[in-house]
């Protein structure tokens, strides 16, 4: 790293700055990892523990029985395959609610620029202001009974995927990336015959992949870690998402079947953020403030 | 129009360039109604989710609905969940929790990105680790807390006896159980803000700190004189949607303490809320309650908003 920072590299230089920044850096990675890591690793092998060692005191740090068996009987008991299939089908399509509709939304706000396109943005935007919790009820009473079409969406993907699209966050980030497309790049297509579909699907769309990128990331995520809503909305066991079904089932299993069954709902989301850290962490930055 | 002069093909002309032979008022229209129909799917999904509910919460809180038959009652459910002796605790909860989470969940997360940015060694590895569990499903990393915070198996109390301090209850003393979710919160929640202050921290330019030390200026009045002020715009935004987030907070109690706690000391207001809704199917009172949090809030999100657009530019 070439800036410099907060401690001076001249100081760091010296032999007693060295010594410091050494103990230092070792003792804050010792910290992190079995701050971080410990519950983890003591998550992962207590799943491994037998019914009594698990809930014995003192804790054992390595297990001293072995019950791989565990993992299967998690698997089972709590039907996880469904769980986590249940998961990936809301994530998914609601990603591709939002990639569809927020992203044309944003570029008719951007680029088509329509009569009270303003007006329309700034009420998207007024949506940020309202706590999300406060319209959890009267959002729970309009699902019951959707207006107009008078359907209840309880327990149907429509009522994950449809309210994902009113992402205001996510519709204000891509029109902020599309408004820095220059305009001569599109009049240029549009002299050579492209509509408005052919322009966004040639040339602004493959110009935004690094924010598409990051506004993926945050629709996935964010019906992965939901929990509040798909509570409410989907109470048919068979319908459930990981979070809400290992919930309303973690008490009536053994302590040690239910540790393993989080040690496998936490591994999916655990791989795909190691194998797309970079991806991840700097679209997070990217994205801005909302973590 | 010059361009047309230039284009290879000549076959097509209306088509290249209509604006210069249709009637403009067709033009506009027929421009209008291509962007509107972009925009349509997500404002349908905007007004039957977003914007309907919001003026349903209004609604809500001042009506009642009894048999299928609603009816105006003007400030009634506003009396009837001030009446509850659970409100001002909720109330008091909420405050002390926003605290706390202020004094934890706002500190540690600066604090490691002031150290983690000082090491030219293992960043990398330190960001991840500080990100695993954001990465985590909730309920397992809430869950995980309930089992390190055992009185019994836990942890935590394993943790304390080596240190040859007292064991504590945890989650079940009414003292000290808000805290307890608090420090789950923070360890769930804290990589965000950490890589958020770690990129603040690094646009801060190095010549910046060597003026100060030409000063005299030591560590910590490096920190608060350099530090802090290059950040300032990044710590109020994080302060202000650390507060809207945690005055909202309803999943780490819920399923910590199963939501009131001992003695009702782990009781929020969205878990008041969450209640009369989905307990006592008392949604007037529900509303009333989520409006009296919105008009709380509604200043903050504005400040956090406005702040927010003066970083934009």
């Amino acid at each position: 790293m070439s800036t410099r920072t907060l401690i001076s590299p001249a100081r760091l230089a010296r032999p007693r700055g060295r010594a410091a920044y050494r103990a230092v850096l070792v003792l804050v990675l010792v910290l992190f990892t079995l701050v971080f890591l410990g519950p983890l690793y003591w998550l992962a092998s207590s799943g491994f523990k037998d019914a009594q060692e698990v809930i014995q005191t003192p804790p054992t740090l390595v297990p001293g029985s072995f019950e791989p068996a565990n993992y299967g009987r998690a698997w089972e008991v709590m039907d996880l395959a469904t769980l986590l299939l249940n998961t990936l089908y809301y994530a998914f399509g609601a990603l591709a609610f939002q990639l569809v509709l927020d992203v044309a939304a944003a570029y008719s706000l951007s680029k088509l620029r329509p009569v009270l396109g303003k007006a329309v943005l700034g009420m998207m935007l007024a949506t940020l202001m309202i706590p999300a919790t406060v319209l959890v009820v009267p959002q729970y009473l309009t699902v019951l009974d959707v207006p107009i079409v008078e359907r209840n969406l309880l327990d149907s993907p429509w009522v994950i995927w449809l309210p994902s699209v009113t992402n205001a966050f996510n519709i204000f980030l891509l029109k902020r990336f599309f408004d820095s497309i220059p305009q001569e790049l599109l009049s240029a297509a549009a002299l050579d015959g492209a509509g408005p579909l052919r322009i966004l699907w040639s040339i602004v769309l493959p110009v935004s992949r690094p924010i598409l990128g990051v506004v993926s990331i945050f629709a996935v995520v964010g019906v992965w870690k939901d929990f509040l809503w798909p509570m409410l909305t989907l109470p048919d066991p068979a319908k459930q998402t990981l979070n809400v079904g290992i919930y309303s089932l973690s008490n009536g299993v053994p302590v040690n079947v239910l540790i393993a069954a989080l040690t496998i709902a936490s591994l999916p989301t655990l791989l795909v953020f190691l194998v797309f850290q970079r991806n991840i962490m700097g679209g997070l930055t990217a994205g801005g403030l909302k973590g | 129009m010059p361009a047309l002069s230039t284009a290879p093909r000549p076959t097509a002309p209306p088509r290249t360039d209509p604006p210069a032979r249709t009637a403009p008022l067709a033009t506009a229209l027929r421009r209008n109604l291509t962007a509107h129909g972009f925009l349509i799917g997500a404002v349908l999904c905007f007004a039957v989710f977003s914007w309907y509910p919001m003026v349903r919460e209004f609604l809500l809180a001042f009506q009642k609905t009894e048999s299928g038959r609603t009816t105006w009652v003007g400030l009634d459910n506003f009396r009837t969940v001030a009446d509850d002796p659970a409100f001002w605790q909720a109330w008091g909860n909420t405050l002390l929790y926003t605290a706390l989470a202020l004094l934890l969940g706002f500190a540690v997360p600066f604090v490691a990105a002031l150290v983690i940015n000082e090491f030219r060694h293992g960043q990398g590895y330190l960001r991840l680790l500080v990100y695993l569990p954001v990465m985590l499903p909730p309920v397992a990393a809430v869950l995980l807390f309930k089992y390190l915070y055992d009185p019994g198996y836990g942890l935590l109390n394993e943790l304390l006896r080596f240190l040859g301090r007292p064991e504590q209850q945890w989650l079940q003393d009414p003292d000290i159980s808000l805290l307890a979710v608090v420090i789950a919160s923070t360890w769930m929640n804290m990589g965000g803000a950490t890589l958020i202050y770690l990129a603040a921290l690094q646009s801060i330019p190095g010549e910046l700190y060597e003026a100060a030390e030409l000063d005299g200026a030591g560590l910590l009045r490096k920190i608060w004189h350099v530090t802090i002020p290059q950040t300032r715009l990044v710590l109020s935004l994080m302060l202000l949607m650390q507060v809207i987030a945690t005055m909202q907070v309803f999943v780490e109690p819920f399923l910590l303490t199963g939501g009131a706690g001992p003695e009702g000391s782990t009781t929020t207001v969205v878990y008041l809320i969450y209640q009369y809704a989905f307990n006592f199917n008392n949604y007037g009172a529900a509303a009333a309650l989520g409006l009296m949090l919105l008009v709380l809030l509604a200043g903050f999100s504005a400040a956090y908003v406005k702040l927010s657009r003066a970083e934009d530019e």
